[in-house]
């Protein structure tokens, strides 16, 4: 073995160094594609707008909608583009699993590699740029946060974090289970887009929903805790405080179920056979 | 003459049947777009206090508006632009400019194989299913429903021929799915699919009355509800068959440049 080859000491440090590596191949092939990639930047703005404009409209015929101001229906929905950055970035594409890497094969490959499948399915169909989300999200954040004229406190900062990790492993959890049912059903069972759809109505008050459709958004599919809940705390409104602080919690359960029900698929998987 | 109408009616069947194998795929969607239409639900309903109008709708207008955009949606969706764009990257389209028949009477004619498939697998059921949850307002009377009717067969042929044109700016782009998103969310928004047109503020309005996507989805809903009748009606179907001639126009146009820069990528 060469000398001078760069050999990382603990495996945090390794994988760490993988994801460097997979992220220069990223953006190499970004770059030879950069119109693309500015493309996808935009229309991922594009998108963001009209939903946006979509809030705005609604609150230029009515006051509040169930008692929730614009701004706050406005810092919901910007909480809720932070964590749907991460996963639009990483976990978005955790779809591919029953196609393309179970029905096609490819998991022989992701098997045969000294590193967590997991993780190299996640770095091998991220799309880091989706990223900028977040950036929005922020935005839409402060702005609508110093419209309510929100007092920031030390503790705002360090706890968006917690939540925002909670929030972004309820999704990881979700999705990893879905990719998991492709090891006992053959190719890709059309829930994605179904889940999807679902998890957008974690961007509005849980108020306005039904009592077993809030049920399900808080304990079974739990899109709750991807938005409405943990936003409320951080603009101080405390009358979700329970469900809020249960974020972390729910992320990690999820995604620890998720991820055993991965476990148990890729001990079934058998490869396609030849 | 006669014989290219055979051909293209022949491809509208093969479509038709081709999706018959994969209609299993339908069921998901249906679920798929009730999710999509629940959520609107909710939200309308909780915006509609008392007895509010906004925009000339009531609560149960509005909350039918939602509904019949989305099922009719799922009627003239189609991924067309997809299917041209997809054609241009892979260079396929050098051996479509050799066969005898107009490339985008295919596209199209496969298209409406697709559209019909999905009114009956698809639009019915789903329409069907909701109604059953949450019964909403049918239209008023036989003249709403012919013009509704001819209002989307309009659509369908409109929206087909805007996804034909995004499928072509591919040529310029090279950037397909940018193409693709940007259509879709600049439709979802300017055809009234997410907010009936009345609601944008005044200068949004006039800006939109210039543009072909309203005739997509706004106006065949106001049809639906009866908000636009009789001669207004009509007039409705002249603007659609306005914009297919503008819009055919206009994708010949695209057609006949993309064929002069043709640039077969790779291969």
């Amino acid at each position: 073995m060469n000398m001078h080859q760069y050999r990382p000491s603990g495996p945090l440090a390794r994988y760490l160094t993988i994801f460097m590596h997979y992220l220069a191949q990223y953006a190499k092939i970004k770059m030879a594609y950069r119109w693309d990639f500015f493309v996808h930047i935009f229309t991922e703005f594009l998108q963001q707008s009209v939903s946006l404009i979509f809030i705005l409209i609604i609150f230029s015929k009515v006051p509040a909608i169930q008692g929730w101001t614009r701004d706050q229906v406005l810092f919901i929905y910007g909480f809720f583009l932070v964590p749907f950055g991460i996963y639009s970035g990483f976990f978005n594409h955790l779809f591919d699993v029953p196609e393309k890497y179970v029905l096609q094969g490819e998991f022989d490959r992701i098997l045969l590699r000294p590193i967590n499948a997991w993780y190299q399915v996640v770095v091998e169909t991220m799309k880091p740029e989706l990223l900028v989300s977040m950036i929005v999200g922020i935005i839409i954040m402060i702005y609508s946060g110093s419209n309510m004229n929100l007092v920031p406190v030390w503790w705002d900062i360090p706890l968006a974090v917690i939540l925002v990790i909670g929030a972004a492993l309820v999704y990881a959890g979700v999705y990893t289970f879905l990719a998991s049912l492709g090891f006992w059903s053959e190719g890709n069972l059309g829930l994605m887009p179904m889940v999807y759809n679902l998890s957008q109505y974690g961007r509005y008050p849980m108020t306005i929903y039904r009592g077993p459709v809030r049920f399900m958004l808080t304990w079974i599919l739990p899109f709750a805790f991807v938005g409405f809940y943990p936003a409320t705390i951080l603009m101080h409104r405390y009358e979700y405080l329970g469900y809020a602080l249960l974020t972390p919690v729910v992320g990690i359960v999820c995604f620890v179920i998720a991820y055993r029900v991965w476990a148990a698929g890729i001990r079934r998987y058998r490869g396609t056979g030849s | 003459m006669f014989n290219r109408l055979l051909l293209y009616l022949e491809l509208v069947r093969m479509e038709f049947v081709n999706n018959l194998a994969y209609r299993s795929f339908y069921f998901t969607g249906i679920l798929n777009y009730s999710i999509q239409i629940g959520a609107y639900f909710f939200l309308w309903d909780a915006v509609y206090v008392g007895n509010r109008v906004i925009g000339g709708l009531d609560r149960e207008a509005m909350i039918t508006y939602v509904i019949i955009a989305w099922v009719v949606r799922s009627f003239y969706f189609s991924n067309l632009d997809r299917r041209v764009g997809t054609d241009i990257r892979d260079g396929k389209i050098a051996l479509e400019l050799i066969r005898p028949y107009s490339y985008q009477m295919v596209k199209y004619a496969r298209s409406f194989g697709e559209a019909a498939f999905r009114m009956f697998f698809f639009a019915f059921p789903a329409g069907a299913a909701i109604y059953l949850i949450r019964p909403f307002t049918l239209p008023v009377g036989w003249d709403s429903v012919a013009m509704f009717v001819a209002a989307v067969l309009g659509a369908f042929v409109i929206n087909a021929q805007i996804s034909m044109i995004a499928g072509f700016a591919v040529f310029f782009t090279k950037s397909p799915t940018g193409v693709y998103k940007a259509k879709r969310v600049i439709m979802d928004l300017l055809s009234g699919l997410l907010l009936p047109i009345s609601f944008y503020p005044g200068w949004a309005r006039e800006i939109i009355q210039l543009l072909p996507f309203q005739a997509v989805s706004y106006l065949p809903n106001m049809i639906y509800l009866g908000k636009i009748r009789g001669a207004a009606a009509f007039e409705v179907l002249l603007l659609q068959v306005f914009w297919i001639a503008v819009l055919g126009f206009l994708a010949h146009l695209f057609w006949r440049f993309a064929v002069k820069h043709v640039v077969i990528q790779g291969g």
